[in-house]
């Protein structure tokens, strides 16, 4: 990416957040809280969930079969089935019936599949009358805008923003104020529409191949009111929406809402199965009776494939077709609650899961525009109420693009020269932050003078113009006598246990950058009773995954692996300070590893404060750790909180006595190297400020957090010394 | 067991605030005049010993009388007490349009009707598909939207839902 570029992006960011960012975060975080709540509420959450996830992994797996049930029960209903290859297929389809029809006009209700096939647009060229009645998509098609969010198409406009936007189109006599008045208003045009209209266009949100039924999850009651008020009824929506029978639709429906909005149920769940028995309604002589119980019905259920059934052969992309389209991703992610979908977002789809869709529809391009807004933070995983590992999908997107970029026209410098594994024509920025190990080794050797250089004018100069490397943002400053190496010069472990044995990952950060913290953990465990071993051991492949780096990543995971791999045979257990290392040994591996090595690593594995935690409950005595009388503002980690290990810190500075508050944001904003880079700087500021807000009352405490990204950002925010939880707890203070 | 159901579709119904009363059959003319607005439409209850015939409400609806209807009465095949709410089958007499098109929407329920949650509405719902009647709407509270950047009821569906549960004999 050129520095050209880098600015046009900041620019275009900083655009957003100034105009639609407030409306954004207040809908995206009151979505988000909503469904916290109503998850929590929901005790077989996790049941259903895993329920969910086997019928989808089923039936896109039979999804050719289920395809022909489905086109037999549909035509046995009396509807007719198309199965669309691309846009321009169903379009032309769609055209020929509305045509048929004899259709001047086409009301429509929400359907993101629609939007993406811009079937409006392809209609009105036929001189067709197309109403969008969701008032959502209406505001939206008034403006000319495209959608900002899969569920709240218009969300990033305030109730003043759409008075201001009607009064100029609409010109009222009374200028429209508040939202009854915008909604009344808007209702009673659309009415007007939806009696007169010749074809009700629907989408689906899931379609049951054995009884040819549509099922529509909406709150406004307008996806009813399309779909019987005209005779002829249209229904479009994606080839993988389809499960195989009535009997799978119950774990649908208890999640689709909580996961999208909070709400148990949405106010409306219509179970379709054209053409129904409801009679047709005939608006137009006002004398003769409503329900004409001899009029014709008619139904199309459009099946759009444009790409799918090729993600569906493609291994990584595949499980992007288990998406409900509830937005839960979207609403979970810290830089989409900040700049929303028109930033976070491609041709058609956004927030996290967009990566997957855009670049399965419309072509892996349009995933390029925003694939790097994720941070690969994992908080969307818990969130996604089908499991689907978003955070991977767009890693493996990422790869895929730096593998298909032009040559860049640096590749001399570069090529030979680094010790990853991906092409010569990778993006400079990414490949300074996938190898931040070997920078931070020498950085080390040579340190100080390694640090005066990096701190130089000249250097930060060229190093923002060449990998957009921010210079607003504080280098790390590197250590010359490294964690490993310290721990060697002492002489080793000072406790001998024959119970307990714990390697100490000598993470990058904490072996060259936060020596400090990493000292302070041998303190700690060594305190406790526990025989603490620090060999030298290569980074987790954190760095280079984040960049989309895989052959690296993958490269390192063996090296960690192998190296580790005899401590554990031995009865070792491994203690990791870094969320983000401890996620890929827990996580990410998962991926890069075969089974028996992830599983070997993964259950051996331990968050530090974690261990501290599973040593205290098991007698070690707390007495030994200080518990000075001190107050607390804590920090967690975002992998930390989908791994679920945040409770345990808390729980360890409950019990000894430390007077505690902990922050409820989603993600700091620093991300690794997300907020290093000049594109996205402002962006991680903005993320962070609702951080610094949660902490801002706290000046008299100290600040505690457990990942080094959120100890940089926090640093940067408050001007303050923050520590690691291990710092807290040392019993000599350090 | 039942009348926990009972208890908890009411108590269900009291969250979203949508009114709710118990009648005997006797009772029921009298509790429907209490919750309709005139001008209303009603399609036929099917529910035995009670009927609409001598109520106010017009069956078979003109589309000017359906446009102009304040409320319209439905009966709803089952009440869902997890969450209050109310399955409204489509059928050739209208219930689909005039629980929708009405800005105030009473259905009527019979007790016995009443099950624990969506997966025993579902398993109900199975039974009818297999007889051929495979459209139905799970209804839950007043129509709303935020589109308009506040929270808003009465969209394109009702504004106004009241439910008159008939007690079995």
């Amino acid at each position: 990416m050129s520095s050209d570029t880098r600015r046009r992006k900041a620019a275009k960011i900083r655009h957003l957040l100034e105009t639609e960012g407030e409306s954004v975060h207040e809908n995206t975080t009151h979505f988000n809280e909503e469904r916290y709540d109503a998850v929590e509420e929901f005790d077989d959450y996790e049941a259903v969930r895993a329920e969910a996830r086997a019928i989808k992994e089923d039936a896109i797996e039979r999804l050719p079969e289920l395809v022909e049930t489905l086109r037999d029960s549909v035509e046995e209903n009396g509807g007719t089935l198309y199965i669309a290859d691309d846009a321009a297929d169903a379009n032309a389809y769609i055209g020929d019936v509305v045509d048929e029809a004899g259709g001047d006009t086409v009301v429509k209700s929400k359907s993101m599949t629609t939007e993406e096939i811009e079937v409006n647009e392809a209609l009105e060229a036929n001189d067709v009358d197309v109403w969008e009645t969701d008032l959502g998509e209406f505001v939206l098609q008034v403006a000319d805008e495209a959608p900002s969010h899969l569920v709240g198409p218009s969300l990033h406009r305030t109730t003043d923003d759409v008075a201001d936007l009607f009064n100029r189109y609409f010109d009222p006599d009374e200028p429209f104020e508040t939202a009854e008045q915008l909604t009344e208003f808007a209702r009673d045009y659309l009415g007007d529409r939806i009696r007169a209209a010749d074809v009700g266009m629907t989408g689906a949100n899931f379609v049951l191949a054995d009884s040819g039924t549509i099922t529509l999850v909406t709150n406004e009651g307008n996806a009813r009111k399309c779909a019987v008020t005209p005779d002829t009824h249209i229904a479009v929506t994606g080839v993988e929406k389809i499960l195989p029978s009535l009997s799978d639709l119950g774990p649908f429906i208890e999640l689709i809402a909580r996961s999208a909005t909070g709400q148990d149920i949405s106010q409306y769940v219509s179970l379709f199965s054209p053409p129904t028995n409801s009679p047709t309604l005939d608006f137009e002589d006002p004398e003769a009776p409503a329900f004409e119980t001899d009029g014709d019905r008619s139904f199309h259920l459009v099946l759009i494939d444009n790409g799918r059934l090729a993600m569906r052969e493609d291994e990584q992309l595949r499980e992007t077709l288990y998406c409900i389209r509830c937005g839960a991703c979207a609403n979970s992610c810290a830089n989409f609650q900040h700049v929303g979908g028109h930033a976070f977002g491609g041709e058609t789809y956004t927030g996290g899961i967009a990566t997957g869709w855009e670049t399965g529809v419309n072509g892996i391009e349009s995933a390029d525009e925003f694939n790097d807004l994720c941070t690969g933070c994992s908080r969307c995983v818990t969130a996604c109420p089908v499991k689907i590992d978003i955070p991977w999908i767009n890693t493996v997107v990422r790869d895929r693009l730096n593998h298909d970029h032009d040559s860049s026209e640096f590749d001399f410098l570069v090529e030979g020269l680094t010790p990853d594994e991906e092409p010569a024509r990778l993006d400079l920025q990414k490949r300074a932050f996938g190898n931040f190990e070997t920078m931070a080794k020498v950085g080390s050797k040579t340190a100080p003078v390694s640090n005066w250089i990096l701190d130089s004018s000249p250097i930060r100069d060229g190093m923002d113009r060449l990998m957009g490397i921010d210079q607003r943002r504080e280098l790390p400053s590197f250590r010359r006598e490294s964690l490993v190496d310290w721990f060697a010069a002492r002489g080793g472990n000072k406790v001998r246990s024959t119970d307990r044995t714990a390697v100490l990952y000598p993470d990058v950060y904490t072996n060259y950058v936060l020596v400090e913290r990493g000292k302070a953990a041998v303190n700690v465990l060594e305190s406790l009773g526990v025989e603490v071993i620090i060999p030298d051991v290569p980074g987790s492949g954190r760095a280079p995954l984040s960049q989309g780096m895989i052959d690296t990543a993958e490269s390192k995971a063996k090296q960690v692996t192998d190296r580790l791999r005899r401590y554990i045979d031995a009865g070792a257990d491994i203690v990791v300070i870094e969320p983000s290392d401890l996620a890929m040994f827990r996580r990410d591996y998962e991926k890069l590893l075969p089974a028996r090595a992830f599983d070997m690593l993964s259950e051996n594995s331990y968050e530090v404060l974690e261990y501290v935690f599973g040593l205290l409950e098991n007698g070690a005595e707390a007495d030994a750790l200080s518990n000075a009388d001190s107050r607390l503002a804590y920090h967690s980690h975002c992998q930390q909180r989908t791994l679920g290990l945040d409770a345990y810190t808390e729980a360890v500075f409950e019990r000894l006595g430390y007077d505690v508050i902990t922050s409820d944001v989603e993600c700091c904003g620093m991300a690794g190297s997300f907020g290093y880079k000049s594109e996205y700087y402002e962006l991680s500021m903005d993320v962070g400020s609702t951080l610094g807000d949660q902490f801002s009352d706290a000046t008299d405490r100290t600040i505690v957090a457990s990942g080094t990204s959120c100890s940089e950002q926090l640093t940067d925010l408050l001007s303050s010394d923050v520590k690691h939880p291990v710092e807290i707890l040392a019993p000599d203070g350090r | 067991m039942a009348t926990n159901v009972v208890a908890a579709f009411e108590s269900s119904l009291g969250t979203l605030d949508v009114p709710c009363m118990s009648t005997t059959p006797d009772g029921f003319i009298e509790a429907l005049t209490e919750y309709i607005e005139l001008p209303a439409v009603g399609v036929p209850l099917g529910i035995e010993g009670i009927s609409l015939e001598e109520t106010d409400a017009t069956l078979s609806p003109s589309s000017q009388q359906l446009v102009d209807a304040k409320t319209g009465i439905t009966p709803a095949a089952l009440g869902v007490a997890a969450h209050g709410s109310l399955l409204l089958q489509s059928s050739p007499t209208g219930t689909e349009p005039v629980s929708l098109y009405p800005p105030r929407h009473v259905a009527v329920v019979r007790e016995g009707d009443i099950v624990p949650d969506v997966r025993d509405a579902l398993e109900w719902l199975d039974g009818e598909f297999t007889d051929g009647r495979r459209s139905a709407v799970f209804a839950t509270g007043v129509s709303a939207t935020g589109d308009m950047g506040a929270l808003v009821e009465g969209v394109h569906g009702p504004a106004d839902v009241r439910v008159i549960i008939v007690e079995d004999r």
